[in-house]
């Protein structure tokens, strides 16, 4: 008998070392998710992919499959729970999603409209984050991170610059830039750079390519995120355990 | 230009002096901000070449931990203890008298350089407050009179050496003695018995008294330490009963004690330091580690030079150091490094990253740091007491602790106790006792409740004095703040979860975001802006917090505010507004730049919100 896994009843196999959400994402379950990519360790931050493991919630991202175990995944507690994220998200930094050049292609408004988040609910926090348009090729707005460090994961572990770090602490956390200055223009990130490219909402976005795909008809324009990621993600998950 | 290469100089020095070592990259800036009393950008670039790493993950260690500053703090720092004791005996006065007195700003740096001041989280002495910390060491009991001394002896510039020793005093207070406090062990006599009947006798010894860790979640410690002995799977190459040589291992000593009207471990670490130390050499010698930590959090910096005193006393007699005892092999050192401020840092995953030089950020779970913690290897952390009480078990026997207590919690606990009571102090109880009991011998009359184990822990109400201290049914750390009639709860609530929100390490969604709106709601409630739907609101928000946060802080953030919407909803109800909504910001006094323009000022150029 191969392990297996139950997610909400229904048996996922497994291969040994894969997280929860690896295991989903090969039978083409979607876990919600945002700090994630499977093309990098993974993080455990966002806490969108929270599932029930035998009673307990737990990151899916990062949570080792075991053998039995009984995962609630598409619940409706789960899910108010997932859009309860967003909504965090969204007042947390200053998100203005029908002028962002990543409308359509952002993961969290997806999410947001994925999980039926309506308005943003709680107050907005309005922060004041330094933005950095010193880069000739990209730019930096800080007010549109929401911590998932992958931009952090992208330089150091792909492009091997280090070029992102989160700095501050709790609410004051915001991205540090690796130079002397503390500008992007001092150092070597290029707009071809995976970090540059990671980055799953607008917070670091590649200049003079704002529209280049028409609203309308940019990705989750056309499918949701579950389509979406499970179409992209799969292959991914499969090549890491092959 | 001079000024800059002296900086260099000395910035290049100290970290010559940790050996050029990036796991000490803590101590290293601890130790900048000491002499230039501030890291600033440059000195920053400096350390980081020096180590050869990132200046970002200097610059983020900086931004991370409380008592590191990129910009100038005074040649005087102060910092006034915020915790509710500290309140309850008049800080915010006291900060406020010596702001005036200095002529500073909470949170400046005085124009001179001479002085800043700022408000800290906890400083741990909460049965001696109104307390600070002056360039980081301790000054409790803060009177008036005192403040005019000590802005006397900083207007004069008296180096804080010279200042009066009395002011620096931190009293002990312990009140009652039980097994473990009565029966203080002689330095050694553990370690005698350990290598007289050898490991597996004393692992049997320390699982009989079935002693559970004592900083708060109450893990069986005999088997963490077996857990270690093991190792993971992937070290365990070993033949059976043999640790793995080859594979390190690590003793912890978690002395961050940072819940607020926590003391306990503090007039441990002052008073009985030799057997804490002893208790860690022993789980050493069980899990076969050589080399030990004692994580020392920045508040208590005042015990850092007493504590190196007893190591080398200990190192002389041969119980720590090389052939420990004339033991050949049995080799075990214990560094002390300190914390800087930041309460997460007490978290043991997030304790090991800031000893490996890193932003105290809690790990993901599994694995856990029995199995992979300090550089990725095994490691046992511990609380003080708790190596405080094993170092009793080596050397009484299992038996004798376990034969007081309860089912689920042998042996007794220390407490520290304070807020309205008339004897605060350290008391030790068999577990079980009632909360009455307590009430009585520590004098608090007329108690509205008692916040047990800190804001992580429960507030529970004068209807619940009969309840038991034990993991059967309230379970804590030690920390016990006793609140009476004159209190207003919502405040207690409102100073626990600016705390948390203070805290909070940003890592994960809920609590990063969360903490910081439960404290913006609870402020409009406390304010009287709050209508009917905030309660629910409040409530909602919190239970979200604690089932969705990544760890122990983000979990038990929201417990002040639900464990008081529960017990004393009529007192949250009193301070709503009857409308059933109430916008969180003052609609009139949005218009007054408007009115102002406009010169108007007659009734319809107001707005009226109830
Ligand atoms: C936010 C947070 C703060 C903590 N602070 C402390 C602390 O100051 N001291 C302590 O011993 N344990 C603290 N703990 C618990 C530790 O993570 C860990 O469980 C403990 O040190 C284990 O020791 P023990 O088994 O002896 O209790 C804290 C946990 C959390 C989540
Ligand atoms: S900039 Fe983008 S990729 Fe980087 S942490 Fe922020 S949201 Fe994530
Ligand atoms: S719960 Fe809070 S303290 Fe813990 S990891 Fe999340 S943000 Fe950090
Ligand atoms: S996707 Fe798992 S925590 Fe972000």
């Amino acid at each position: 008998m191969k392990p297996s896994i139950q997610i909400d009843g229904k048996p996922i196999p497994f291969a040994e070392g894969q997280t929860i959400m690896e295991a989903a994402t090969a039978a083409g379950v979607y876990i919600p998710h945002l700090c994630h990519n499977p093309e990098f360790e993974p993080h455990g931050s966002c806490k969108l992919c929270t599932v029930r493991v035998n009673g307990r919630n737990c990151s899916a991202c990062t949570f080792p499959a075991a053998d039995g175990q009984e995962v609630l995944n598409d619940t409706a507690e789960l899910n108010e729970l997932r859009r309860t994220i967003t909504e965090l998200l969204f007042v947390e930094g200053n998100h203005l999603c029908p002028s962002c050049e990543k409308s359509g292609n952002c993961q969290l408004q997806a999410a947001a409209y994925f999980l039926g988040m309506v308005d943003a609910h709680f107050p907005f926090f309005y922060p004041a984050r330094e933005l950095d348009g010193s880069h000739p090729d990209i730019l930096l707005d800080r007010d549109r991170c929401i911590f998932c460090e992958l931009c952090v994961r992208a330089s150091r572990d792909v492009d091997g610059k280090n070029v992102f770090a989160i700095g501050g602490r709790g609410i004051d956390s915001r991205l540090i830039v690796n130079s002397p200055s503390g500008r992007l223009a001092d150092t070597p990130v290029a707009a071809t750079d995976k970090a540059a490219q990671v980055c799953p909402v607008g917070a670091i976005l590649v200049k003079r390519r704002g529209f280049e795909i028409p609203i309308g008809e940019r990705i989750y324009d056309r499918h949701t995120i579950a389509e979406e990621s499970l179409e992209r993600e799969e292959p991914i998950v499969e090549s890491r355990h092959d | 230009m001079e000024r800059d290469e002296n900086e260099r100089r000395i910035v290049a020095g100290i970290v010559e002096n940790h050996g050029r070592d990036a796991h000490r990259l803590l101590s290293i800036l601890r130790e900048v901000q000491r002499e230039l009393r501030h890291i600033s950008p440059r000195a920053q670039q400096t350390v980081a070449e020096a180590l050869g790493v990132c200046v970002t993950q200097v610059r983020s260690v900086v931004e991370f931990y409380g008592f590191l500053s990129a910009a100038p703090l005074g040649k005087f720092d102060i910092r006034i203890s915020d915790s509710i004791t500290d309140h309850m005996l008049g800080s915010r006065d006291i900060a406020a008298y010596l702001c005036r007195a200095l002529a500073v700003r909470p949170g400046e740096t005085r124009r001179d350089g001479r002085v800043s001041l700022a408000l800290t989280s906890c400083t741990g002495l909460c049965e001696q407050g109104p307390a600070g910390l002056i360039n980081g060491y301790a000054i409790p009991r803060l009177t008036p009179e005192r403040v005019d001394r000590i802005v006397e002896l900083i207007n004069n510039d008296t180096p804080l050496g010279d200042w009066p020793g009395e002011f620096f005093a931190v009293e002990e207070n312990i009140r009652l003695a039980d097994r473990l406090l009565g029966n203080p062990v002689r330095p050694g006599t553990p370690l005698e018995r350990v290598l007289a009947q050898g490991r597996e006798a004393i692992f049997k010894e320390i699982e009989t008294s079935q002693l559970r860790g004592r900083g708060g979640a109450g893990f069986n410690t005999a088997w963490k330490w077996r857990f270690c002995y093991e190792g993971p799977e992937e070290v365990a190459v070993c033949p059976p009963g043999q640790p793995a040589a080859q594979a390190e291992r690590y003793v912890v000593c978690n002395a961050d004690e940072g819940e607020p009207g926590t003391f306990k471990d503090r007039i441990l670490l002052q008073s009985h330091a030799d057997q804490v130390f002893e208790g860690m050499t022993v789980c050493a010698h069980l899990v076969g580690a050589k080399q030990g930590f004692l994580y020392l959090r920045g508040e208590y910096l005042y015990l850092y030079d007493r504590l190196e005193a007893v190591l080398a006393a200990r190192r002389r007699g041969g119980l720590l150091g090389k052939n420990i005892l004339g033991q050949e092999g049995f080799d075990f050192d214990i560094e002390i490094r300190l914390g800087a401020g930041a309460y997460i840092c007490g978290e043991e995953s997030a304790l090991i990253e800031s000893l490996e030089g890193k932003r105290g950020v809690p790990r993901n779970r599994p694995p856990y740091p029995v199995t992979h913690g300090y550089l990725g290897k095994p490691t046992v952390v511990n609380n003080v007491e708790t190596f405080f009480a094993a170092a009793a078990i080596t050397l009484h026997g299992g038996e004798w602790f376990a034969s007081v207590g309860t089912e689920k919690s042998k042996g007794t606990k220390l407490l520290s106790i304070c807020g309205d009571c008339s004897r605060s102090g350290i008391y030790e109880y068999p577990f079980g006792v009632t909360i009455a009991r307590i009430l009585e011998d520590c004098g608090a009359a007329n108690a509205l409740g008692v916040q047990i184990g800190g804001p992580s822990g429960t507030l529970i109400s004068d209807k619940e004095f009969d309840r038991r201290l034990a993991y059967e049914d309230l379970a804590t750390g030690g920390s016990f703040i006793v609140f009476n009639r004159t209190r207003d709860v919502i405040e207690v609530a409102r100073n626990f979860t600016q705390f948390f929100a203070h805290e909070s390490c940003g890592f994960c969604t809920p609590c990063r975001v969360g903490t910081s709106l439960l404290r913006n709601l609870l402020d409009k409630i406390a304010e009287g802006h709050g209508a009917t739907g905030d309660l629910a609101e409040l409530s909602r928000l919190g239970r979200f917090v604690r089932g969705a946060s990544h760890c122990g802080l983000g979990q038990t953030a929201a417990n002040p505010i639900l464990s008081t919407l529960e017990r004393y909803p009529e007192i949250y109800q009193a301070r709503l507004k009857t409308i059933d909504f109430e916008p969180g910001f003052d609609l009139d006094g949005a218009l007054a730049t408007a009115r102002r323009l406009s010169g108007r000022d007659d009734a319809n150029a107001h707005l009226s919100q109830s």
